[in-house]
């Protein structure tokens, strides 16, 4: 299968699809990552938040009913495979965005796909913080928003960036796969080229090229949590 | 003040209800430095967080100056609680946040500007001796300094009452006394009630004026300091008096021989020895078979068991020393 991706004609041809495309191809996966990881950081974000506080003995225990239903509506999102979910959601996608094909249109379904698993990301880094300094906070009189804000979100930061840091390299895994059904970037370079007309080279090119990405992001996100992190004995 | 009145509280359990609380009644008037203390599992957490309405009694009152403590809701409950300060065994500081963020932390939610805030915290890290300490985090700081900043945070909105929740119990004796030192040093400057929860003796004997021991959810006794050392009466306070198990006498070789026990209940550390003084005026020749005895200011508390040739020489011996009105004597059996 892989036999001509070593020749020097496999190359020259590589060089010659990949010379107009790599790089807009990383630019594309660079900002449909960026972008979707933030919008399901917006929702995914207070639904964390919402998940360890409306607990029963949370700060500010909600309905059994409604912590099911959001936990149960967080499982079934996260149990469909993110390629169904692109085709689910392509109504949704062609409301919002006009069309379902393109960079921009993948947005739609990855945040869909992200923001639960972005979620329980957030519960667990909040669920870390030591119930004595919510006990602390609350015996000084502080509202439940004000022990979110002030103790819960500030106190798991180091954990929220190293958590978060999962979601984006996630994310970027499923932003590579929507290349099959119409998205943009290095996955559809991988794919079209690659894949469908047997030029290994490039799929080999693009894929080294994700696999950089996802490095580079990981060494970004555990130098800041680290660096964020006031716990070590350190100076200043 | 804090009157507490028939407070039971229930947990939840596997089997039913488990009881943390029975029936404890108690009055702690203002400004007073009032001791908790019991065994682990004993109701003395519970019983403060009830204080705080960090707890919900099952049953029974806790009025605090006149207000109800379990009938608050919501934001009643919580301009409560900016009365009522805690610190903690495991000190709970915001380990992401510095010194000084941690002590303006309360001025803040108490509605504080950055700026006041920011001085009047300067003002409270020199309190606790801390000032050099403002932009250092709590990791780097010993267990002794991260309770000054703690006890800094406690009182920054000039609580009415601060509840110590075994403040000192995970700090070695020396930093411990020093910790008791500030919050005594702390509560006459400001005349705040403190409530200490311990289970250790040493803590109440340091700083306490009346001491409350908490067994089995219960209050087995009740009252001054002094008195309760001096005198346990309940099983309770005699475990936490004697912690080596009491002094249990061997029987009398000589059936003529008696034993007396003697309590000194703040006799004067610095007048005259009184055993020795007896056994020169009255001629009676005692040993000393067991003793107990610890100073508190400059008074001396326990107790000490005499043993004396027959019951004539024991009765004189009673008499003589009980003339003296801060010691109290009898004659007792084996069991003391």
């Amino acid at each position: 299968m892989f036999e001509n991706i070593f020749t020097a004609e496999a190359w020259r041809e590589a060089w010659r699809i990949l010379r107009p495309t790599l790089l807009s191809g990383i630019w594309e996966t660079l900002y449909v990552t960026l972008l979707s990881t933030a919008l399901a950081i917006v929702i995914g974000l207070p639904l964390g938040v919402l998940l360890v506080t409306g607990r029963p003995g949370g700060v500010r225990p909600l309905p059994r009913a409604l912590m099911r239903f959001l936990n149960a509506l967080i499982n079934l999102l996260r149990s469909i495979p993110f390629l169904i979910l692109m085709i689910v959601v392509f109504p949704l996608t062609r409301l919002i965005v006009g069309t379902v094909i393109g960079t921009a249109a993948t947005v739609v379904p990855l945040v869909i796909a992200a923001f639960p698993f972005v979620a329980r990301l957030v519960e667990s880094s909040l669920s870390e913080v030591s119930p004595g300094q919510i006990e602390m906070a609350q015996s000084m009189g502080a509202s439940p928003f004000r022990i979110v804000i002030g103790v819960m979100l500030p106190e798991s930061v180091p954990s929220l960036i190293s958590n978060l840091t999962i979601a984006l390299t996630t994310i970027l895994g499923y932003t590579a796969m929507s290349g099959v059904l119409g998205g943009g970037g290095l996955g559809k370079i991988a794919i079209s080229y690659g894949y469908y007309r047997y030029k290994y080279a490039v799929m080999l090119v693009a894929v080294v090229c994700l696999i950089l990405l996802v490095e580079l992001f990981q060494l970004i996100g555990t130098r800041l949590a680290s660096a964020c992190d006031k716990r070590q004995k350190k100076n200043g | 003040m804090i009157e507490i009145s028939h407070l039971s509280k229930n947990f939840p359990g596997e089997e039913g209800e488990v009881p943390a609380l029975r029936d404890v009644s108690l009055t702690i008037p203002d400004g007073d430095v009032y001791g908790i203390i019991g065994m682990s599992g004993a109701g003395k957490s519970t019983l403060v967080r009830c204080i705080n309405g960090l707890e919900r009694p099952t049953a029974g009152t806790n009025v605090v100056d006149g207000c109800d403590v379990s009938l608050l809701r919501g934001r009643a409950l919580r301009a409560y609680r900016r009365q009522v300060s805690m610190i903690f065994q495991g000190f709970h500081l915001l380990m992401q946040k510095n010194c000084l963020q941690n002590v303006c932390f309360p001025l803040r939610l108490a509605g504080l500007d950055r700026r006041a805030a920011i001085e009047r915290g300067m003002e409270l890290l020199d309190t606790v001796g801390l000032a050099d300490k403002a932009h250092v985090y709590p990791a780097q700081l010993s267990g002794g300094q991260q309770q000054r900043v703690a006890i800094a945070r406690a009182i920054a909105t000039e609580p009415k009452i601060l509840l110590c929740d075994e403040a000192t119990s995970a700090l070695d004796p020396t930093t411990a006394s020093s910790i008791l030192r500030l919050i005594r040093e702390i509560q006459e400057k400001h005349n705040i009630t403190v409530i200490i929860i311990t289970h250790r003796m040493s803590d109440v004997e340091h700083i306490c004026r009346h001491v409350a021991i908490l067994d089995g959810g219960a209050v087995a006794e009740e009252g001054e300091v002094a008195e309760i050392f001096s005198r346990p009466r309940s099983d309770a306070a005699r475990r936490l008096v004697f912690p080596q198990g009491e002094v249990v006498l061997p029987p009398l070789a000589d059936t003529d021989a008696r034993y007396i026990r003697v309590v000194f209940n703040g006799v004067s550390a610095t007048s005259a020895p009184l055993i020795a003084r007896m056994v020169k005026e009255r001629d009676i020749v005692a040993s000393i078979a067991a003793a107990d005895t610890r100073s508190i200011g400059d008074r001396v508390y326990g107790s000490m068991i005499l043993c004396v040739g027959d019951g004539r020489l024991a009765a004189s011996a009673v008499e003589y020393l009980n003339a003296h009105p801060e010691v109290h004597a009898e004659e007792v059996t084996a069991r003391v």
